[in-house]
Parts: C-alpha cells; sequence; structure tokens
C-alpha cells in the first residue's frame, strides 16, 4: 500500500514539474525543474527495483547533464523575457512537432499490451549485479559498440571545440 | 521488525545530530589549528579553551541583519543554502560506522542503508552538490558571484570523473559496489591503501577539490571575487554555507577512512580476545579516530599550501588526475589477473 502511495506521490511531482518546465517564464526556472523531474523518475525507478538505473539517472543526468544546462543558461544570462522571437510560424512548427509526438506516444501505448506486464518487485534484473551479468554476456556486442559510440562522439567533441592552431 | 525500524530511526537521528555537533567543533578546531600554524593563540575568550566559540559563533550569525539584494531571485536566493546544507547531510546515509551490536536475538547494524550500490550513491550526492552553490550564486545576482558560481560548477564536474573512476578501482578489486562489504574485506590491517596507493592519492585531491578547500577553493577565492559564490549572503544563510563546507569534510573524511583505511577495522582485531560487541564499540571508536586525523589533514593542507590559479587547476584535474586515474584501474586490473587472491 506504501508502495502505492509513493508512485502516486512520485508521479504527481514529475508531472507537475514536467508541466513547470514548459509553463516557467525564466529559463533557469525550467532547467530547475526539469531536474527535479529527473529525481521523481529515479524514484519511480527504484519503485520497479532498479537501483543501479536509478542511481546511474541520477548522476549522469541530474549530476552532469542538467548542470552544464544550468551552467549555459546562467554564463548567456537568458533571463529576461521576450529574448526569443515567437513569431507565427515558429507557434505552427512547434504546434506540428508536438502533435506528430503525441500521435506516436498514442500509438505505441495502443499497441501495448498491459497484460504481459510482471511485477515489478518480483523482477531482479535491475539490480546491479544481474544487469551487468546480462550486458556482458547476452549483450556484449551492442554494449561494446555503444561505448565505441561514445568514445567517438567524445573525441569528435574535443576536434570541434579546439582552437586552430594557425 | 518495529524495533528494527525503531532502531534505524534512532541511528538516523543520532548521525544527523552528529555530523552537525562535529562540524560545529571542526570550525573551532580549524581556528585553534590555524592559530598553531601561524604562532598564536586562536579563539581562546569564549569558555575553556574556546570551548564556547562556536556556540557564540551560531548566535552572532542569527542575530545577524538579514539581507536580501533587491536584484534576487527571492526564491532561489533561499533555497540555494537550504540545498548545500541538505545535500551534505545527505551522504552520511550508506556509511558503515561499526560493525553489528547484538543484543538479545536483535542484531542492529551500525549502518543506516546497506544498499547494494553505496558507493554510486555517494557518487551521485557528491554530484549533485554543486546545485547549491549554483543555485546561490546565480540568484544573488551578482558578477562575483555568479563567477563563484561558474568556476564551482566545472571544477566539480571536472574533478568527480577522476573520482568516479580512482573509484572504479577499489570497485575492481572487492567486487562489489556496498559500502559494508568492502569495509569488511579490509578485515585487520588488509587496508586499500597498500594496494591502491595511487587510487587513494587521486581520491583524496578529489575530495579536496569536491568539497572546495584550499589550495582549491577558487569558488570563493576572496583576492579575486571578494567571497565567491556568498558574497551576498549574511546571517544564518552564509552560516549554512560555511557550515556545510564543515559537514562535506566530515563526510568525506569518513568516505577515505571507509574506502582506503579499512573504515572500522584495525590491527590485530581478532588477538584482543573481546566480545563481538565491544570490539564493535572499539572499531566505531577507531574509525572516528581515522575520521579526526583525515579532517586534520584538510585543515593542514590549507594552511600549508597557498592557492592554485584557475586554469592550473583545471590542467591538473584533466591532464594528470584524470590520465593517472586510469592508468591506475587498467594497472589493477592487470595486476589482479596476474597474481589472482
Amino acid at each position: 500500500m506504501f508502495q502505492v502511495y509513493l508512485f502516486l506521490f512520485l508521479s504527481c511531482v514529475a508531472l507537475f514539474s514536467a508541466m513547470m518546465v514548459l509553463l516557467s517564464k525564466k529559463p533557469i526556472h525550467s532547467v530547475l525543474y526539469l531536474t527535479l523531474t529527473f529525481f521523481a523518475l529515479a524514484g519511480h525507478y527504484i519503485l520497479l527495483n532498479a537501483q543501479f538505473l536509478a542511481v546511474v539517472h541520477v548522476i549522469v543526468y541530474a549530476g552532469a547533464i542538467m548542470v552544464l544546462f544550468l551552467f549555459t543558461v546562467m554564463l548567456l544570462n537568458l533571463n529576461k523575457e521576450g529574448q526569443f522571437p515567437k513569431t507565427k510560424l515558429v507557434k505552427i512548427i512547434a504546434a506540428i512537432a508536438g502533435g506528430l509526438l503525441f500521435v506516436v506516444l498514442i500509438g505505441s501505448l495502443k499497441s501495448f499490451d498491459l497484460a504481459t506486464v510482471s511485477n515489478p518487485a518480483v523482477s531482479q534484473i535491475g539490480l546491479v549485479k544481474n544487469l551487468g551479468k546480462t550486458l556482458f554476456s547476452q549483450y556484449l556486442l551492442p554494449f561494446e559498440l555503444s561505448s565505441i559510440l561514445f568514445l567517438s562522439a567524445m573525441v569528435g567533441a574535443v576536434m570541434l571545440g579546439k582552437k586552430d592552431k594557425e | 521488525m518495529d524495533i528494527q525500524i525503531l532502531y534505524k530511526s534512532g541511528l538516523i537521528i543520532v548521525i544527523l545530530l552528529l555530523s552537525l555537533v562535529i562540524a560545529m567543533y571542526a570550525t573551532l578546531a580549524e581556528r585553534k589549528i590555524a592559530g598553531f600554524f601561524q604562532d598564536r593563540l586562536g579563539p581562546n575568550r569564549a569558555g575553556i579553551f574556546g570551548l564556547l566559540q562556536p556556540v557564540a559563533d551560531g548566535v552572532k550569525l542569527f542575530f545577524k541583519e538579514e539581507f536580501m539584494p533587491a536584484t534576487a531571485d527571492k526564491f532561489l536566493y533561499i533555497l540555494g543554502p537550504s540545498l548545500t546544507m541538505l545535500i551534505a547531510l545527505l551522504g552520511s546515509a550508506v556509511i558503515p560506522w561499526g560493525n553489528t551490536l547484538t543484543i538479545g536475538n536483535n542484531v542492529f547494524p551500525l549502518q543506516v542503508a546497506d544498499v547494494n550500490i553505496g558507493v554510486l550513491y555517494v557518487f551521485a550526492v557528491t554530484s549533485i552538490g554543486v546545485y547549491g552553490i549554483m543555485i546561490g550564486g546565480w540568484s544573488s545576482n551578482n558578477k562575483y558571484a555568479l563567477m563563484g558560481a561558474v568556476r564551482a560548477a566545472s571544477q566539480m564536474i571536472s574533478y568527480e570523473l577522476a573520482m568516479g573512476m580512482a573509484l572504479i578501482a577499489i570497485v575492481m578489486m572487492s567486487g562489489s559496489l556496498s559500502l559494508h562489504d568492502i569495509v569488511a574485506q579490509q578485515h585487520g590491517i588488509h587496508w586499500n591503501v597498500w594496494y591502491q596507493p595511487i587510487g587513494f592519492f587521486v581520491f583524496v585531491v578529489c575530495a579536496f577539490a569536491e568539497t572546495n578547500r584550499t589550495p582549491f577553493d577558487l569558488p570563493e577565492c576572496d583576492s579575486e571575487l571578494i567571497g565567491g559564490y556568498h558574497t551576498e549572503y549574511s546571517s544564518m544563510k552564509l552560516g549554512f554555507y560555511l557550515f556545510s563546507e564543515y559537514i562535506n569534510m566530515f563526510i568525506s573524511s569518513a568516505m577515505i577512512a571507509s574506502l582506503y583505511f579499512g573504515g572500522y577495522n584495525f590491527p590485530f582485531i581478532n588477538e584482543l580476545g573481546m566480545s563481538h560487541n565491544w570490539l564493535t564499540i572499539v572499531g566505531m571508536l577507531v574509525l572516528f579516530a581515522k575520521i579526526g586525523f583525515f579532517m586534520f589533514l584538510f585543515m593542514w593542507v590549507r594552511w600549508t599550501l597557498p592557492r592554485f590559479r584557475y586554469d592550473q587547476l583545471m590542467r591538473f584535474g584533466w591532464k594528470v588526475l584524470l590520465p593517472l586515474a586510469i592508468v591506475n584501474i587498467v594497472a589493477t586490473g592487470v595486476i589482479y589477473e596476474l597474481f589472482k587472491k
């Protein structure tokens, strides 16, 4: 029963802060609400017995990526309203893109079979030991390939960021 | 089951109070040690040996004028110090303060949460520690505060990487992410520091950078930035920032002691012939002695070394510590495979 209340609480926090990301006037508030959303999602992962995913979620998204977002917003000082022009064209593009995303979400939810979902509390795959064993045996090739992809992205970023020596 | 929940709640309260009291007296110890290093007496007016000085400081901070800059973002301005304090206190949840106490049929572990991702939890708490400083620095709407916040963010992200790499070598050796297991494996004198000297060095340097202590206190570097991220803060809000630095020091010292210096383990633990409960209590005292030593190390370095320059700090983090930590991981892997224990 306790878990149900926790789930409801976390869901409310996640939905509210996700809404506030869009509704906040100041960019910095949006960034902070997005961080709060990530924390609520990490709580959901713990409820699903996926502790490793939860803590990595916090480290990577809340601890690194959002800090960089905050950093950028602070440095550019994007604090004034009306800095981004909201023309008709932008609004139409945003409406179409958002509508398409909505259709995709509805479509994926409709094809999703709720009956096959196993009880998350029994599932042990999210525990770090089981996850590691699965990743390094069954999914070794995709795992290594994605790490090479990350490495090349990192090298690319360094190359792009480096000043030209003339 | 109920008695365990009651016990855990009690333990949480005791550890919180203990962190606060130790941080309080760490401020006095810092000033006394600074006095010793500079050949003067340090605070000695309030109480015997200045023992009431932290209380006097606290009272003073409470009664100072509460000042809010007119152009500050009100909510975030208050959120900054609160968040710093909250996150500083979070880290103590997974540290094993001692072995178990057995009373009757009940076994009471001296650890709040023995989660199987303990090391990662600590890492997560460190990585979100920068929010309080960034929010406070930005919302003050002062260029010096903003510079301090930006410096804090880039410094903490840079040093987090090397810290994580140093931790990975420990995890490789112990084969567990649980702090309880890592400490239990260092039984007697089999401390990790003998096997991981490079990792220990990297970890300690990164701990200094993460707590914003000299020689890495660039975010609050007073010769360049007045007060850094807390320039605009006064009264107890400033107190929270200053105080959380000492709590961070306490938690970092506890982490260093648990990860590298065997936590509650001490040499000849089996030869003493004491009962299990007594050994636990002695072990806890030993752990606190180790923590005390590392807190002294923090202060010792602060009053000995000058501050780094900002570009030196970044170069040191990225070009020295990070490669060193990666080499350490490779070396640990090779040696571990060659001489399987």
